[in-house]
């Protein structure tokens, strides 16, 4: 039941926005006669406040046309007398600036051309960061990329404590970094360790935290309704304030410089000292390293641009930072983190159309790990939920597992208690069948049985009124099997979770050739609403996401049947940029499930499955070496130290199916490529059945379902960036020695002999 | 007319002898509104008891801190109690039922309707009760005694409300609370001991109650600045009508219209018999002060805020067949009356604006029949906030589901004898000093219907229709 656990922790992020690209189109056009569309401004009291406001976009982006117009409307501020200061401001309610315009980016062919463009973008802020009138940045939404390198040039910021004000540089997340003067600006503002925080790990920062550090000197509480709508008077009311502030710099009665606290003073004499500075450097590309196997650019190059400019000042500084962002551009990791962004973006939208009801009540049967988080995440979405199981054991510890995920958010503040007290009335746990009759939608994540999932189907149907959408979670059973004792096949589908529930994005759901169009829009409805990035697949064993990684994992087993062991099969896979190594996997996963998906796959599929000996895992489970779950698996858990033991039970069963590794290949690169290449060829043999609607969502589904290495973009990027020649070669290598599993399904071949055909175009 | 008042205090501001001579023309106008024709003739409904006030009184109200710093809640509650027998003669015993409110509970007199009432002297046979609803606590009190007699269960009963900040319960920390109970459970001396060094400085750090929302966290003076803000009210418009509230308090006390204040010998101490925290002061003064909650820009002041009060109030309700049998001169009815509530984040102190329209529908009644209006002034910035929400028609449609506005008070109407801002504010006692205080307003200016409206903490409010005993 339970699928895999992944540390893969992406964030949405909104840093390098892609805007529909119209908008720059009307920049050859536009001369001073056209009214500007982007930015406007009027003057108030000597105070210039230019607003903001992409009409093409519901976010701003620093596009060509945004910056041209920026230019524009500076310069003539600059160029009027009256103006003492000025206040910049978003019109848009949830959006400062979300960063610069990603389009812009890709438009480009070379390194050259994406450092001048850099190049630009710092020239621009320097003009602001020189302008002889302080500017005021008045942020209210997510102010993130190059929008905070905007904000961080003004010389005076302040920003809504709004739920959506956010400011961070989430450029390496697209394999990239801040290249508008933000690898400069940041260490001189918060200081050395907290602009690196910011930059490697591209997280968001709050509005409290934000001023705290000092990246903003003043907040301003979002209102409540009043004579406008909450939003627009916010944002009124922010302006307001900026104003006063903007007329209280001019006039000298506010002062930009905050008084040092003892601490502050003995820090930054702590870091006016170069060995020190030095050190830190060190630590952090050491870490950076350990974390990221240096399969990832991005980070090691931002260091490079902040020490550059701590060291060697100003001018070295920003050519470096220009010419490193040229390069990272143009490298494939940033690709492959960009085309994820992409395909994120569609993987958040219902291409299905509006389902003709929305779900309003939800029942989840089973209170298990997964039953549970899928209850947690759809209360947590102002949905009212039914958890129902069939022990009052199962249905407390299902009950407690909701409660603490959510008690978790209070802990760290994103909730307040009264939230999530009444996030939790919505939650109605029982043992019956009370209230079905109002529900609009059942999702079952009972045993892993068939028999079992038949039995229930009946139940429910029996008491669901008829709109209601049968909806299964199972990670292996074909949905069509548990239809089938569906009366109304066309309201089941399938909605395979990953675990946990509340922190893994993706969501794979299974139609099968039954299943209405209507029933599978409302599915997504739900998925999205509970937050998930989602894949539509069709039916067939495993659908897509298990049956790519139950090839991988039969691989891997045989490598450890082979003599390797745990740990350096572990590093064998995440030195190839998985972020969980593959016998730790297999114990989040549950030995148990990877035997029952491995017994239940290799009948469907045959010896293309094989590989490991099953009888392995069923051996381990017989012992009780069920994974973490249960304390053991292929290593030992449950001891407080940082160190994971190699579980010796495990071992030993291992011996007793010792297979003779033959050298040809068991070298260590072709350990992990005899890993990947299954996997991906599973992944192209689903695309080429027709299980996977197209590469894009394949290679979603494998990068936030199975941790797939984010840096090559999933399986299908890979191969187009790898080499699909390269690959069948190395396959053909495999199957000669061991046969039909390394066989390259034909739409690989086609990909192999004819190097013009590429799945990401 | 309240639009004007505003505009002219706004365009140039007055003196405090100007805004007096201003505050009496507009008093003398109210009289030609009066002479309109009301939508009812009165509010007594066929197979209904009547319900009289016979009459109100108060302590005078002090900054918490001053002569009564001493005391405890119930010896201010008994003041009370004991000034309303003093000035009704009431026999002690033909009293069927107390009820008392109370906001900050000191924890020995959690009920402390009934230590007040044994201390006053009232007979031990009557019951007492106690209750909370922030500051509508003796609203709810009075309402309640309201029940109980048009319910036919009791004929007269007091009804008042105290509070007294001057000490408050601070409590250890929660950790070391437990320590504590652990302790008295801890059979052998090592259990002690360890239970002892168990105990950290930080354990030591108390819990302070505050002014706050339990389920925002947000303190209400941090609410009313963000409220005035969503409404566009100014500092200027705050500090005016603080100082307006002042102005004409002081006006009321100095011609002797408090007459709800009995005077209270304070023991060890002098006889008090004026409340002490009216202040009327310049504008320039007012425009001094720095914002106390929300910093550097936000508009809420220490002096267009209540201030924090030690003060508390009784009256005496009956049926009206009782007050007349026993000889009493009611001085008003007490008629519809509704409580509201809504989101008590952003519309914290809004209950005002959600009440008046209520109670006015529920009574047939139109603004225009209302002679006198008493609103309880938390802060100046939440009477504006009101003011204009009840002025907008965007407002009453988006979020109160009415069509058109109900209107604003007119302000020469408004509060005419100062306000909680002046006067001061006990929690718990000043729904009784709104009641009462209309009841006076309406034998000394002839009108005929009166409103009191008041916010509260938790987003909730409260308004009621009164109606003047025929002369």
């Amino acid at each position: 039941m339970a699928s895999a656990r992944f540390l893969l922790t992406r964030r949405c992020c909104t840093a390098l926005k892609a805007t529909t690209g119209h908008g720059q189109r009307s920049l050859s056009v536009s001369s001073a006669v056209l009214a500007r569309t982007h930015v406007s401004y009027e003057v108030k009291d000597n105070v210039a406040v230019v607003r903001i406001n992409d009409p093409t976009s519901k976010v701003n982006t620093l596009s060509k046309h945004m910056q041209a117009e920026m230019v524009e409307v500076m310069n003539e501020i600059w160029g009027n007398s009256a103006v003492k200061s000025a206040v910049l401001i978003s019109r848009k309610p949830g959006c400062f600036i979300a960063g610069a315009d990603i389009n812009m980016i890709q438009a480009c062919k070379t390194v050259e051309e994406v450092t001048s463009l850099s190049q630009e973008g710092q020239k621009i802020f320097d003009r602001i960061e020189k302008s002889p009138i302080p500017i005021v940045a008045a942020i209210n939404g997510s102010c993130l990329g190059g929008g905070l390198e905007f904000a961080i040039a003004c010389q005076y910021r302040i920003a809504t404590k709004s739920k959506k004000t956010i400011l961070g540089t989430p450029e390496v997340m697209l394999g990239l970094l801040p290249g508008a003067g933000g690898t400069q600006r940041l260490p001189k503002m918060v200081g050395l360790p907290a602009a690196f925080d910011m930059m490697l790990t591209g997280r968001n920062i709050k509005p409290d935290k934000a001023k705290k550090m000092g990246l903003v000197h003043q907040l301003v509480d979002p209102l409540g309704p009043g004579l406008k709508s909450p939003e627009e008077r916010t944002i009124e009311y922010l302006e307001e304030v900026a104003v006063d502030f903007a007329k209280g710099l001019a006039g000298k009665k506010v002062t930009v410089e905050k008084k040092k606290g003892l601490v502050q003073k003995i820090q930054d004499f702590v870091m006016g000292l170069p060995p020190v500075r030095k050190q830190i450097y060190k630590t952090v590309h050491s870490k950076v390293m350990k974390q990221s196997k240096g399969l990832y650019p991005a980070p090691l190059k931002i260091i490079e641009c902040i020490q550059t400019g701590v060291e060697k000042g100003n001018t070295a500084g920003y050519l470096t930072e220009s010419q490193n962002f040229g390069k990272l551009a143009m490298t494939s990791e940033s690709r492959a983190l960009i085309g994820l962004y992409h395909g994120q973006v569609t993987c958040k939208k219902n291409h299905f159309g509006q389902p003709e009801r929305e779900v309003k009540k939800l029942a989840v049967l089973g209170a298990g790990l997964m039953g549970a988080g899928i209850a947690q995440v759809t209360i947590d979405k102002g949905v009212a939920t039914i958890l129902k199981d069939t022990t009052e054991e199962g249905l407390a510890r299902g009950h407690q597992q909701v409660y603490k995920g959510l008690n978790d958010k209070t802990k760290k503040k994103s909730l307040t208690t009264f939230e999530r007290d009444g996030i939790m009335s919505l939650l109605s746990g029982q043992l019956d069948y009370r209230d079905f009759e109002k529900a609009d939608m059942v999702i079952e994540a009972v045993f892993e049985d068939l028999s079992i999932k038949h039995k229930v189907v009946k139940e429910v149907e029996a008491v669901i009124p008829p709109h209601c959408i049968f909806a299964t979670n199972t990670s292996a059973l074909p949905i069509k099997d548990i239809a089938a004792a569906s009366k109304r096949p066309e309201k089941v589908i399938g909605m395979h979770y990953f675990s946990p529930v509340d922190k893994m994005q993706l969501l794979e759901i299974i139609t099968t050739n039954k299943t209405s169009k209507d029933t599978t829009a409302s599915a997504v409805a739900v998925g999205l609403k509970q937050g998930k990035v989602i894949i539509v697949v069709g039916d067939g064993p495993g659908f897509y996401t298990t049956r790519c990684l139950a090839p991988m994992l039969a691989e891997a087993v045989r490598a450890l049947q082979e003599g390797v062991g745990p740990k350096k099969l572990d590093s064998l896979t995440t030195g190839f940029g998985f972020p969980v190594g593959a016998a730790t996997l297999a114990d989040e996963v549950g030995i148990d499930v990877a035997a029952h998906v491995a017994e239940d796959l290799g009948k469907a599929f045959g010896t293309r499955f094989g590989g490991g000996n099953v009888e392995v895992l069923k051996m381990m489970v017989q012992k009780g070496f069920k994974g973490r779950k249960s304390g053991k698996g292929c290593y030992v858990y449950g001891a407080k130290s940082k160190e994971k033991k190699v579980n010796s039970g495990a071992e030993e069963i291992l011996k007793s199916f010792k297979l003779t590794a033959p050298p040809a290949v068991s070298a260590d690169e072709d350990i992990q490529y005899r890993l990947v290449s299954r996997f991906v060829n599973e992944a192209i043999l689903c695309l080429e059945e027709g299980i996977l609607p197209d590469p894009v969502q394949g290679d979603i589904g494998a990068v936030f379902g199975l941790g797939f290495p984010p840096c090559l973009g999933g399986p299908f990027r890979f191969v187009d960036s790898h080499g699909a020649d390269k690959l069948v070669q190395k396959m053909k290598r495999f199957e000669e020695v061991y046969g039909n599993q390394f066989t390259p399904c034909q739409l690989l071949l086609d990909h192999a002999k004819d190097s013009s055909k590429r799945f990401h175009k | 007319m309240a639009s004007m008042l505003l505009t002219s205090l706004r365009s140039s501001p007055l003196t405090s002898v100007q805004a007096a001579q201003f505050a009496a023309r507009s008093l003398s106008t109210s009289v030609h509104l009066r002479a309109q024709a009301k939508s009812k003739k009165t509010l007594a409904k066929p197979g209904m008891k009547n319900v009289v006030l016979v009459d109100g009184v108060r302590t005078p109200f002090l900054q918490s801190g001053t002569t009564y710093a001493d005391l405890m809640p119930h010896d201010l509650a008994r003041a009370a109690l004991q000034g309303l027998l003093n000035r009704t003669g009431l026999p002690k015993d033909a009293v069927d039922y107390i009820v008392y409110g109370t906001v900050i509970q000191e924890v020995k007199t959690s009920n402390v309707a009934r230590e007040a009432a044994l201390g006053a002297g009232f007979s031990d046979k009557t019951p007492a009760h106690t209750v909370t609803m922030a500051c509508i606590s003796s609203n709810q009190a009075m309402t309640t005694g309201v029940g109980l007699i048009a319910a036919g269960q009791c004929d007269a009963v007091v009804a008042g409300g105290v509070e007294f900040m001057s000490d408050v319960p601070i409590r250890h920390s929660r950790k070391m609370r437990k320590t504590m109970l652990s302790l008295n459970k801890a059979k052998t001396l090592g259990a002690r001991l360890s239970l002892l060094g168990s105990i950290r400085l930080a354990h030591l750090s108390p819990e302070l109650p505050a002014v706050a929302e339990f389920s925002t966290a947000e303190t209400m003076g941090h609410s009313a600045d963000r409220l005035a803000a969503a409404f566009g009210v100014s500092r200027l418009e705050q500090d005016e009508f603080a100082l307006r509230s002042h102005t004409l308090a002081k006006k009321a006390q100095d011609s002797g219209l408090l007459s709800d204040v009995v005077s209270f010998k304070v023991p060890g101490r002098d006889i008090v018999s004026k409340d002490n925290g009216i202040r009327p002061a310049t504008m320039e003064q007012l425009a001094k002060l720095k914002p106390a909650f929300i910093k550097p820009h936000g508009t809420v002041t220490a002096a267009n805020s209540s201030f924090l009060t030690d003060g508390a109030s009784a009256v005496l309700i009956m049926s009206e067949e009782k007050a007349l049998a026993m000889g009493y001169k009611p001085k008003a009815y007490l008629r519809d009356f509704v409580y509201v509530s809504q989101d008590p984040k952003d519309q914290l102190l809004l209950g005002p604006t959600y009440a008046t329209p209520k109670v006015l529908e529920k009574s047939g009644l139109t603004m225009n029949d209302i002679d006198v209006f008493e609103f309880h002034e938390a802060f100046a910035g939440q009477i504006m906030a009101n003011l204009k929400a009840m002025e907008s028609d965007w407002f009453a449609q988006t979020y109160m589901g009415r069509k058109t506005k109900v209107g604003a008070p007119p302000m020469e109407k408004f509060n005419t004898w100062g306000g909680s801002l002046s006067l001061g504010h006990p929690f718990a006692a000043t729904g009784c000093r709104l009641v009462t205080t209309v009841a006076h307003r309406l034998q000394k200016e002839g009108g005929q219907y009166g409103l009191v409206a008041a916010c509260a903490a938790g987003g909730q409010g409260h308004a009621m229709v009164i109606e003047a005993y025929p002369q």
